[in-house]
């Protein structure tokens, strides 16, 4: 072994020794100039090689091209090792408390009313039916006498009325006498309709019992219109409604308007019929009034009662959002308390 | 309506049902049970209840009917006595305080024991001295040193009434040692009467209807025979005078009489219907009418032979004059006018007619001689009186209902057979019974083709005539055609058409809505007919919650008050007209809306003391009278309000930004693009609920869609906002209906690079945004596809009333790359436009 070549081997141990101790890539730079650069030993030695005699040239050659290589390689090495160590820190010291608050983003809403109202109007435009409003002031006789309550007629008493500062006007009551509009506009062809809408009743405010509220009015009228047809289609939208398992039942009840008249139950889905406070300890919830359209009505309407025939239901969109969401007061859909809204 | 089980039970055989099944059948065939009330009887085993049940169950063993054979005093206390007592078993001394035994005391064995509930230790039952009900267990106890370990009971502790006055004395015929369940156990429906079934408010109503269904026999009691002779005639003359208010009226007399207590069956039956017992001739009006449906009205005969004054006493009826006063049994005198029909006699007014009797000539505990009116009534006129006077009345809500003349003669009949075995007394021979218009009980036919078109169920014609005939319809088949002639007990069926739909009514109800098969629409759908109102509105709401509003369901009940808060000055125009309503239910809601905008700021006041941030939305009609229309017109409005700051601060805000009405405009323009109305703009605008200077009215095209802007300093106190600023908006909801499009034409996209530069200009304060802008716009042409403003910059060295308008422009061409030289020619256009027409310069590039 030549003097060269110790002092190459030499060098590399040195170097190699050296470069364990760099913890910084400050550091790494410095070594990689005293050690691999221009003026580093090893370059040196290359660079030295002419001045050797002939037959050393080879031998140190190759030794300061291990040397070179072992450095080289070394210095990659370390290079990665301090690269991945800064990584480490970075990371580290980017750490958050990913527990903390994510930023507020207000989120929009539809009012729980108008969602109920929007899933039952979805269920029967499924079911084929077209959805056709009516004004809010009405007239006595859309109200009443054309849905067969002539003045003093008992049922009248059915609903409690606003009356306007007009003789003959009033708020109405419910949706019916938007089937009075709707028939007239569309006899002689049939129909199959919805008819969604605020309607008005003078009563107390309290937590069960609201001024306002908000019904859906469904009327079929056609040729060969059943009680059985009736039944069918109400017993679908309740499944649709309230799910396909959901019981359902018809029992006789009156409306001036339609006769045989009838309430649906529809098994309460709070306690499973099983009885709760919702249902009142019945294991039902009356969710619909329904009937055959009354003869009169259809004469009214401008169909031939002979030839006709129909029936209309009527449900309302607040009691069931409140029995829905189990809602303890019926104000709070029109008080619009921001954080009763916020919930839905 | 209330029920008492064993009242039914007296018309028909229904022991093989529990109360539970029996209750099932009423409900389903439209008598509604709401609640069941247990007087003695246990809550049926079922599965599964469908009714709600309260009230007490006596235990078999432990309430027995017992017998008091004597009343000792008791040694300690004069107000407690000692009963020797025969519960069936053995003889016992009972503790009790009832003042109706006081006067048994020291008599010495009694003749006549006294039959009375017992109630063994143990038992569970309602504590009498405590209000309400409040369930406690017989416990033993010493009072005043003699052991007391059972009791006699009172009605309240037997859960019958609320009378805790006495103990209860049985009928004398109460068998000792039965468990009371057994001899008085009972339940009370708590049924819901429908308007056209008002013939079901009674006992033997209820019990057709059962006997209908279960298809059971009807027994229906007898009442004496209608009494023949003419005695009464020479007593009392009788005058109709309106038969078509008063088509019959029927008179009876029992003379020696004597206003004693009924016999306890009848007083506990009266309780639990809801009736106080009083005596036994006012028992006998309510427990008839109870039974019968068909109200009656007692006359103290002597008090009418007074009136007369040695004359024949008339019974006459006949409308009112005009400023008769009539004193009711209530105590109230009411003024009579001439639409009001009254029972008169030649001195004046008895009764008001069908309503409640007078307090002049009505009978008392003094009453000799009674005379009894039966009668029917115009319903309609009942209602028009009921309405106009408001008095609570049990006969005028069956009167004004509706019941049939021929229940009159029933009732009388009746009537006069309880009072004759309650009160004693003596039937007076005859009857008067003025029946001048008896209705006409419609004749009804039916094919099986025209029931199954209507019901969609195979019901025979055989099926449906036994049916309408267990209703009490006579029924006959012929040549494929039903004919039911409607029995003389209701008003309720209607003539040819309506008849038919009537009758179709009783058989589903009876035949049972469960077995009607379930159908789906067999007709084809009908030719599609849009609300493009409604689909639009849901578009508007849709977009406005992705905007990230809460929309809000609004009252459209409201005061000019509290609209004209949104004026400066509150004042009310006297003249602005409204839908106003004549019997408001508050002060604050007399009238329908005009104004969304009042609505909302009401809306941001109640909720602002809960968020410091606050976008709310409303979408509904306002209500605008018009000149010369019955109706008003119903504008829909959709009204945006704002309040506080931009965001909800969380831990990383470090300071709140307030809204302002850049917020508010930016969220219309957001709103409006989704709506892709046409030619948007917005022009400054005055609105009195607006700052003058921070009001704008947003438009399409030529068309003011509506108006927003920051509150008005002024409008702003009138109103409690914990969240400021407040900013709103209204706008013509049916106007954004109509111009919003669905359809419409995209903008292609280049595939050219686009080049962005900036320039600013320096222009005159007045020179507004829009205006500048659409010269910009106008200027660039084509090629200009965006323009968007940077900032705002107004400082000394550009000098008073000037401002300089930072705009970065993007150029872009559809068929090549544009070259600087390009972007050149149009920035120039533009300069040399701003200096036209504003006098602007430029300031850098
Ligand atoms: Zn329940």
């Amino acid at each position: 072994m030549t003097d060269r070549e110790t002092q190459l081997e030499n060098e590399k141990k040195e170097a190699l020794a050296a470069l364990d101790d760099i913890r910084t890539t400050e550091g790494l730079e410095t070594w990689r100039i005293a050690h691999l650069g221009k003026s580093s030993p090893v370059m040196q030695a290359f660079s030295d090689l002419g001045k050797l005699p002939v037959e050393e040239r080879p031998l140190v050659g190759r030794a300061a091209n291990t040397v070179k290589q072992a450095l080289e390689s070394a210095y990659a090495v370390k290079s990665e090792q301090l690269r991945q160590a800064e990584l480490e820190r970075t990371l580290t010291r980017e750490r958050i408390d990913v527990t903390l608050p994510g930023r507020a983003v207000q989120r929009g809403r539809l009012h729980p009313l108008n969602q109920t109202l929007r899933e039952v109007c979805q269920i029967f435009r499924d079911m084929g039916f077209q959805i056709y409003r009516s004004p809010e002031v009405e007239t006595d006789d859309f109200n009443f006498t054309y849905l067969n309550m002539p003045p003093y007629h008992p049922a009248r008493d059915m609903w409690d009325t606003f009356y306007t500062d007009k003789d003959g006007v009033l708020l109405r009551t419910h949706t019916s006498p938007g089937q009075i509009h709707i028939m007239r506009e569309r006899a002689p062809e049939h129909i199959r309709a919805i008819l969604p809408g605020t309607t008005m009743r003078y009563e107390q405010l309290t937590a069960r019992s609201e001024i306002e509220f908000i019904q859906v009015e469904v009327l079929v009228v056609g040729k060969g219109i059943t009680f059985a047809d009736m039944k069918g289609t109400l017993t679908d939208f309740a499944a649709r409604a309230f799910g396909k398992d959901a019981r359902t039942r018809l029992r006789p009840s009156y409306f001036p308007f339609t006769e045989p008249s009838a309430e649906m139950d529809v098994e309460c889905f709070v306690c499973g019929g099983e009885g709760c406070n919702v249902c009142k300890g019945t294991g039902w919830l009356e969710i619909l009034g329904c009937g055959m359209v009354h003869p009169t009505v259809l004469e009214y309407g401008g169909y031939d009662p002979q030839e006709f025939s129909g029936f209309a239901a009527g449900m309302g969109i607040d009691r069931s959002t409140l029995m829905r969401y189990r809602v303890d007061d019926i104000r709070h859909f029109r008080n619009n308390d921001i954080r009763f809204l916020e919930q839905f | 309506m209330k029920a008492p089980l064993s009242w039914i039970k007296d018309y028909i055989d229904l022991d093989d049902l529990n109360v539970e099944q029996i209750a099932h059948y009423l409900t389903m065939i439209g008598l509604e049970v709401e609640g069941i009330r247990l007087v003695g009887l246990p809550k049926p085993e079922a599965e599964r209840h469908e009714f709600n049940y309260e009230g007490l169950s006596w235990d078999r063993e432990k309430f027995v009917v017992a017998e008091v054979l004597e009343v000792l005093p008791h040694p300690n206390a004069d107000r407690l006595v000692l009963c020797r007592l025969n519960d069936g078993i053995q003889e016992l001394v009972i503790l009790t305080g009832a003042p109706n035994l006081y006067p048994y005391k020291g008599q010495g064995p009694l003749a006549q024991t006294l039959k009375v509930a017992y109630a063994r230790e143990g038992a569970m039952l309602y504590d009498g001295h405590q209000p309400g009900q409040v369930l406690t267990k017989l416990k033993r106890a010493v009072i005043r040193g003699v052991e007391s370990f059972s009791m006699i009971c009172s009605e309240k502790e037997l859960g019958i009434s609320d009378e805790h006055g006495g103990v209860i004395i049985l009928d004398a015929d109460a068998p000792v040692g039965t468990p009371l369940v057994d001899y008085m156990g009972d339940a009370v429906f708590d049924i819901s009467i429908l308007p056209n079934m008002v013939r079901d408010a009674s006992m033997i109503g209820i019990a057709r209807e059962l006997a209908a269904v279960t298809r059971r026999e009807l027994r229906l009691p007898e009442g004496i025979p209608l009494p023949q002779g003419d005695a009464l005639s020479k007593r009392v003359s009788l005058e109709v005078r309106n038969p078509e208010l008063n088509p019959r009226f029927m008179l009876g007399m029992v003379e020696n009489v004597q206003a004693q207590p009924s016999p306890y069956w009848v007083q506990r039956r009266l309780n639990l219907a809801g009736m106080r017992p009083i005596d036994a001739l006012v028992d006998a009006t309510n427990y008839t009418m109870l039974e019968t449906g068909e109200p009656l009205h007692a006359f103290d005969y002597e008090l009418l032979c007074k009136r007369a004054g040695g004359n024949l006493p008339s019974i006459i009826t006949r409308t009112a004059k005009q400023g008769e006063m009539l004193t009711l049994l209530d105590g109230t005198t009411q003024p009579l006018d001439e639409s009001m029909e009254v029972v008169a006699d030649s001195v004046g007014p008895l009764s008001l007619a069908g309503i409640m009797g007078g307090m002049d000539s009505g009978i008392s505990a003094q009453t000799q001689h009674v005379l009894l009116e039966a009668a029917s009534w115009n319903f309609i006129n009942i209602r028009q009186t009921l309405s106009k006077l408001k008095i609570p009345s049990e006969a005028g809500w069956r009167f004004s209902r509706g019941v049939h003349p021929a229940l009159a003669e029933q009732a009388l009949r009746l009537c006069l057979l309880r009072m004759l075995a309650w009160g004693g007394g003596r039937l007076v021979e005859g009857v008067l019974d003025a029946y001048l218009l008896p209705p006409q009980d419609p004749v009804v036919t039916l094919t099986e083709e025209e029931i199954i078109s209507r019901l969609g169920a195979e019901i025979s014609l055989e099926e449906a005539a036994n049916i309408l005939t267990r209703l009490g319809f006579t029924c006959t088949l012929q040549n494929g055609q039903l004919t039911a002639k409607t029995p003389p007990i209701r008003l309720d069926i209607g003539e040819g058409l309506i008849g038919k739909a009537s009758l179709m009514e009783e058989i589903a109800r009876i035949y049972g809505y469960e077995r009607i098969p379930s159908k789906r629409l067999a007709v084809e759908l009908p030719a599609p007919v849009f609300d493009p109102n409604l689909e639009t509105e849901e578009r508007i709401r849709d977009i406005l919650v992705s905007l990230g509003l809460q929309d809000t369901v609004a009252y459209r009940q409201t005061s000019p008050q509290r609209e004209a808060r949104i004026l400066p000055n509150q004042a009310l125009d006297p003249d602005l007209a409204y839908v106003r309503i004549k019997n408001p239910i508050s002060p604050d809601r007399t009238v329908m809306r005009r104004s969304g905008l009042a609505t909302m700021l009401e809306l941001l006041e109640y909720n602002s003391k809960f968020r410091p941030s606050l976008a709310l939305f409303e979408i509904g009609p306002v209500f605008l009278p018009v000149d010369g229309q019955l109706l008003p017109r119903e504008a829909l409005r959709l009204t945006v309000g704002m309040a506080g700051l931009r965001e909800i601060p969380t831990w990383q805000t470090k300071t709140a930004e307030k809204r302002d009405f850049f917020d508010l405009k930016g969220l219309l323009e957001a709103f409006l693009r989704g709506l892709h109305l046409p030619e948007v703009s917005f022009q400054p605008a005055e609105h009195p609920t607006f700052h003058p200077g921070k009001c704008a009215q947003v438009l399409s095209g030529e068309q003011v869609l509506g108006v927003f802007g920051e509150l008005h300093p002024m409008v702003q106190e009138h109103y409690e906002f914990e969240a400021l600023p407040v900013l709103a908006a209204e706008l013509d909801a049916d106007l954004l209906v109509a111009l919003s499009r669905v359809e419409f034409e995209h903008q292609p996209l280049s595939n050219y690079p686009a080049m962005v530069e900036d320039i600013a200009v320096i222009v005159p304060e007045e020179v507004s945004a829009a205006a500048l802008e659409a010269a910009i716009h106008q200027a660039g042409g084509k090629l200009l596809v965006n323009v968007r403003l940077f900032d705002v910059y107004r400082g000394e060295k550009l000098g008073l009333g000037k401002k300089s308008m930072a705009y970065q422009l993007t150029y872009q061409a559809f068929d090549h790359t544009l070259t600087d030289k390009d972007a050149a020619t149009i920035r120039n256009r533009i300069v040399r436009a701003l200096e036209r027409e504003f006098g602007a310069v430029l300031r850098s590039q």
